[in-house]
């Protein structure tokens, strides 16, 4: 059976169309889950046909300009697409069911990975088609196996950061910045030379792809790596973006108009949510393309004295808290390693029974994903409206009985405003010295992951709660 | 080691130097504690409650422990009886009472006094001064309002409008920062003054009006005030003068270090006050910061002012006093006493104990050697210092409007030329493509900060539409191994299809069932 071509372009439209209304959809709470039930259909027709398409081939005529008739692959395509479907499927819904709220990003860095595969594969596939403008294709071949090897391996770095596989300090090789600059004007000059080495020759053509494809694996192992992990959000937001513009790259590779138009959506989309990153942790959006952002300064006042930190016990914060009116909960990322959102969600749902005003300050680079906390909460049955972003809370901070600061460390730093030569000066921080009492929960008195000490621990109206946030947060409900 | 806690021989003075909470903590500490017969009953804990806490009720014998804990410096027989070897730990005020210090010395004891704490985070638990000023500010309020003849907090009523009181309080330390919560929890209308401007912020979170002179002055290294230039004192003046006038109430609590208290306020000034109008002048046993106050007096003067010298203010609440006294000395000694074996040592490295100790072994300690407190005001400082290219580190300037314009004609430019050459097909492409970068722009602008992660998730699995362009690839004649590849390509993208969808969905979910239950 085959397709007329008119019919394949229209369904692209059709979830093109479907595709937009899902990213809208999922800016609001109210319509996120139709914007997911779009973003299936559109899936869904675009599957259909572009399988239809692919094993009974396409007919051109129609379109009256005779563009080339695709052949169907027949049953042998029908029967590899359907096990590589079913497999990838089967894998896919497996790890989405059983991967814990607390996993989020390292699925989500994992499966931006596969999409750089994918890109990286199609792309190695095009560069043996005959194309109707082969110069152009040959870049179209170049940039879509560059981006997608740099998002393949960046992603899987970044994967390997967040799971704790490798240390997320970050890698300073020397010259970072002369290497990365100087593999991209690599990258241009061969994609040149390959552009004008004549197709006959395919020994030349295959090495110059294959030697492009590993200095671009290098690159994207290079710029994750040389990120630290308190940078995780910008970076994974960041990937994203990557993933999306390799999907377009291939887009215009095999000039398919669906897969220029989502992957523009995801890479634009991405791209504005890192800015939007990035912006919160006062970093400029060129520097965190260029990889390498977090480690600017991070010289300062090592040394420094800061006076001696105080303890508190859970018995003395639970307390503090049963005599206050209000209390700010700002969780980090400790709390997400700690598991400690359940323990959280009961404290808050007390306190709230006794007339307790509890809200949550979310800082927008909190966790190791954008919105991640916002998701651990909502996990735990936190209502949503109790939990407000920095900018909502901070003016609030002064008025606030106490907080409890939960697994966050940098975005509740204090030297971001006072001290100009730290690392993360600058940085809007939520204010929580500003309330009367604060109480951190912390391991120990380790440096965050940007690896600054935090002048907070120290201030005369903060406290420290030593030891598993999840345990001391059970401590204090069982003191309640 | 024996602790002996004897009742406080000063007239009028209610508080005593332990608790029965604080003598449990004392002999956590491995010490045996003797509190002498009757030495809290005017702070309301009686013998029974001591002893309960495990300690033994004494007489006069109490003066053979071998640490002393009082509240006030001791009289001279309490002097006489002291004996070498002995540790007293109390107030002593040494900056003004050599003589003390002289006999102390004298008698061959250890000395330490409570009042000489260094004002660093570290010893903030077992500041007195802080403590109790924080208890006479309170009851500073209190007394005014026993004596003003209306109410602090303003109301609206059937009977008339009743307008609120206004209340001046000089000097922003702790006591009259807590002066200030006071007053404005009674509902008056709180303004305060103080020489450091830095302590601006505190005062408005107290709920007062900060106000301001116009007048340079240093910032204070020590956490204390310090003496002002002639010109700031002239407009500090004006200030009071025009203040009160207006004022129903005033609480001073401006003390310096080891100096007699500033005068502030004049008799004219006092003079141009409303009858009726109160003032307490916290610094009267030090002086006075107001003309005419008498310590521990009531004065009335002619116009109906009613000026409260009282320097026992702490002592008025000596229940409470006693606990937080007796509180910090326990930090004190827990600090002497790091083995918890009940053996008292001093290690002079620490600047604390090397601050408290005023007399060691009989040989005079006084003054030790100055402390800078916190790293607070300097740590910035040092900071940059330390690093002085994150100073020289140019401030990145934004793009000039002209430098932009250049950049985006030469990237028109650039993008005429590509196209000029580029086929059609791509063009078309291409314009596609612009534009969908600009709607995805548009559709995420405002999208709710808690749906980042599920958008992310979405938009991933979106992406695995390049599963369409493996599809295409897969099962063709040719190269055996591009369907190979196309497979793989698809299966993995597959997993990112189906998994995005999937946790998108299951993420979702959860804020769904938050909605219903709302």
């Amino acid at each position: 059976m085959t397709l007329s071509l008119t019919l394949v372009q229209g369904a692209y439209i059709v979830a093109g169309l479907l595709f937009i209304l899902a990213l809208a959809g999922l800016s609001r709470h109210e319509t996120a889950r139709a914007g997911n039930r779009y973003g299936v259909i559109g899936m869904g027709i675009a599957l259909v046909i572009t399988v239809l398409a692919a094993v009974g081939g396409i007919d051109a005529a129609p379109l009256g300009k005779g563009g080339p008739d695709r052949a169907g692959s027949g049953a042998l395509g029908l029967g590899l697409i359907v096990a590589a479907m079913a497999i990838g499927a089967a894998i896919g819904i497996w790890r989405a069911k059983r991967v814990e709220m607390t996993g989020m990003p390292e699925l989500i860095a994992l499966l931006h990975s596969f999409v750089g595969l994918a890109a990286v594969l199609v792309g190695w596939n095009s560069s043996y088609e005959v194309a109707a403008y082969p110069k152009i294709h040959d870049i179209e071949v170049f940039v879509g196996v560059f981006i997608g090897a740099v998002t393949l391996t960046g992603s899987i770095v970044a994967y390997l950061k967040l799971s704790a596989k490798i240390k997320s300090a970050p890698l300073v090789l020397p010259a970072r910045h002369a290497l990365n600059l100087g593999i991209i004007v690599t990258f241009v000059v061969m994609t040149i030379a390959y552009v004008v080495t004549p197709h006959s020759s395919m020994g030349v053509r295959q090495g110059l792809l294959g030697v492009m494809t590993l200095l671009a694996l290098f690159l994207g192992w290079h710029l994750v790596m040389s990120i630290g992990g308190g940078d995780m959000p910008v970076v994974v937001s960041m990937l994203n973006s990557y993933s999306g513009w390799a999907a377009a790259a291939a887009g215009f590779l095999l000039g398919n108009d669906l897969l220029i138009i989502t992957g523009a959506l995801v890479g634009s989309s991405g791209a504005y949510l890192s800015y939007i990153m990035c912006r919160a942790m006062n970093r400029s959006f060129i520097s965190v393309i260029a990889g390498g952002f977090g480690v600017e300064a991070g010289t300062s006042s090592g040394d420094t004295d800061y006076g001696e930190h105080r303890e508190i016990t859970a018995e003395g914060a639970a307390a503090l808290l049963g005599d206050a009116r209000s209390v700010v909960i700002t969780p980090g990322y400790g709390m997400a390693t700690a598991q400690a959102q359940y323990a959280v969600a009961d404290l808050t749902r007390r306190l709230r029974d006794r007339g307790v005003n509890v809200r949550f300050g979310i800082h927008p680079v909190a966790g190791r994903l954008p919105g991640h906390m916002n998701v651990l909460l909502a996990e735990a049955k936190v209502p949503y409206d109790i939990v407000l972003e920095m900018d909502e809370i901070n003016d609030d901070l002064a008025d606030t009985d106490v907080v409890l600061v939960i697994g966050a460390n940098d975005t509740v730093n204090p030297a971001a405003l006072d001290d100009p030569g730290s690392p993360i000066a600058g940085m809007p921080v939520l204010h929580v010295w500003e309330a009367k009492d604060v109480i951190v929960f912390k391991r120990s008195m380790a440096t965050g992951y940007a690896g600054v000490q935090n002048p907070l621990f120290f201030k005369e109206n903060s406290q420290m709660l030593f030891g598993d946030a999840k345990a001391r947060v059970e401590d204090i409900i069982a003191a309640l | 080691m024996r602790i002996g806690v004897p009742r406080e021989s000063r007239p009028g003075e209610r508080r005593v130097a332990a608790t029965p909470k604080t003598v449990e903590q004392l002999e956590a500490l491995g010490y045996a504690v003797f509190v002498e017969s009757g030495a809290g009953a005017e702070a309301s804990y009686d013998d029974g409650a001591y002893e309960r806490a495990g300690a033994d009720i004494v007489d006069e014998a109490v003066w053979n422990a071998d640490v002393i804990l009082k509240i006030n410096a001791p009289s001279a027989e309490e002097v006489a009886r002291l004996r070498s070897g002995q540790t007293l730990i109390s107030l002593l005020a040494p900056a003004l009472n050599p003589d003390l210090v002289a006999d102390l010395s004298a008698r061959g004891v250890t000395a330490l006094a409570m009042d000489a704490v260094p004002r660093i985070s570290r010893a903030q638990a077992l500041d007195v001064l802080s403590s109790m000023a924080n208890l006479g500010g309170y009851r500073a309020v209190i007394e005014a309002a026993n004596e003003y003849g209306g109410m602090f907090t303003g109301q609206v009523t059937a009977a008339g409008k009743m307008p609120p009181a206004k209340v001046l309080v000089v000097g922003a330390g702790v006591a009259g920062l807590a002066a200030i919560g006071a007053a404005n929890s009674l509902g008056a209308i709180v303004r305060a003054f103080d020489a450091r401007p830095e302590v601006a912020e505190q005062v408005e979170s107290m709920g007062a009006e900060f106000l301001r002179i116009d007048v340079k002055t240093e910032v204070s290294t020590d956490g204390y005030a310090k003496e002002m230039g002639e010109d700031f004192n002239a407009k500090a003046a004006e200030l009071y003068a025009a203040q009160a006038k207006d004022v129903d109430i005033i609480v001073t609590t401006a003390l310096i270090p080891g100096k007699p208290a500033p005068r502030l306020i004049t008799e004219e000034m006092v003079a141009s006050m409303k009858p009726g109008s109160v003032v307490v002048d916290m610094a009267a046993s030090n002086g006075g910061n107001v003309a005419g106050s008498v310590v521990d007096q009531r004065v009335v003067t002619e116009n109906g002012v009613t000026i409260l010298g009282y320097s026992d203010l702490p002592g008025r609440l000596p229940t409470q006093a006693s606990q937080l006294f007796g509180t910090n000395l326990v930090n004190l000694l827990k600090l002497l006493t790091p083995e918890k074996d009940g053996e008292l040592t001093l290690d002079f490295e620490d600047v604390v104990q090397r601050g408290v100790t005023v007399v060691h072994e009989g040989k005079v300690m006084w003054p030790p050697p100055p402390v800078q407190v916190s790293a607070a005001p300097t740590a910035g400082a040092a900071a940059a210092a330390a690093s002085p290219a994150a100073y020289a580190k140019p401030e990145k300037k934004p793009m000039s409007a002209g430098t932009r314009l250049a950049l985006l004609g030469a990237a028109a430019v650039g993008f005429l030329l590509v196209s000029a050459f580029s086929p059609e097909p791509f063009l078309g492409h291409f314009m596609v493509f612009m534009l969908s970068v600009v709607i995805g722009f548009y559709v995420i602008g405002n999208v709710h900060h808690a749906l980042h992660t599920p958008l992310m998730s979405v938009t991933n699995a979106i992406s695995g539409i390049i599963v369409v362009g493996a599809l295409l690839q897969v099962g063709h004649q040719g190269h055996i191994w591009i369907s190979v590849l196309a497979f793989i390509g698809i299966l993995v993208a597959s997993i990112n299809v189906f998994g995005g969808f999937t946790v998108t969905a299951r993420m979702l979910e959860m804020f769904k069932r938050e909605e219903v239950k709302r």
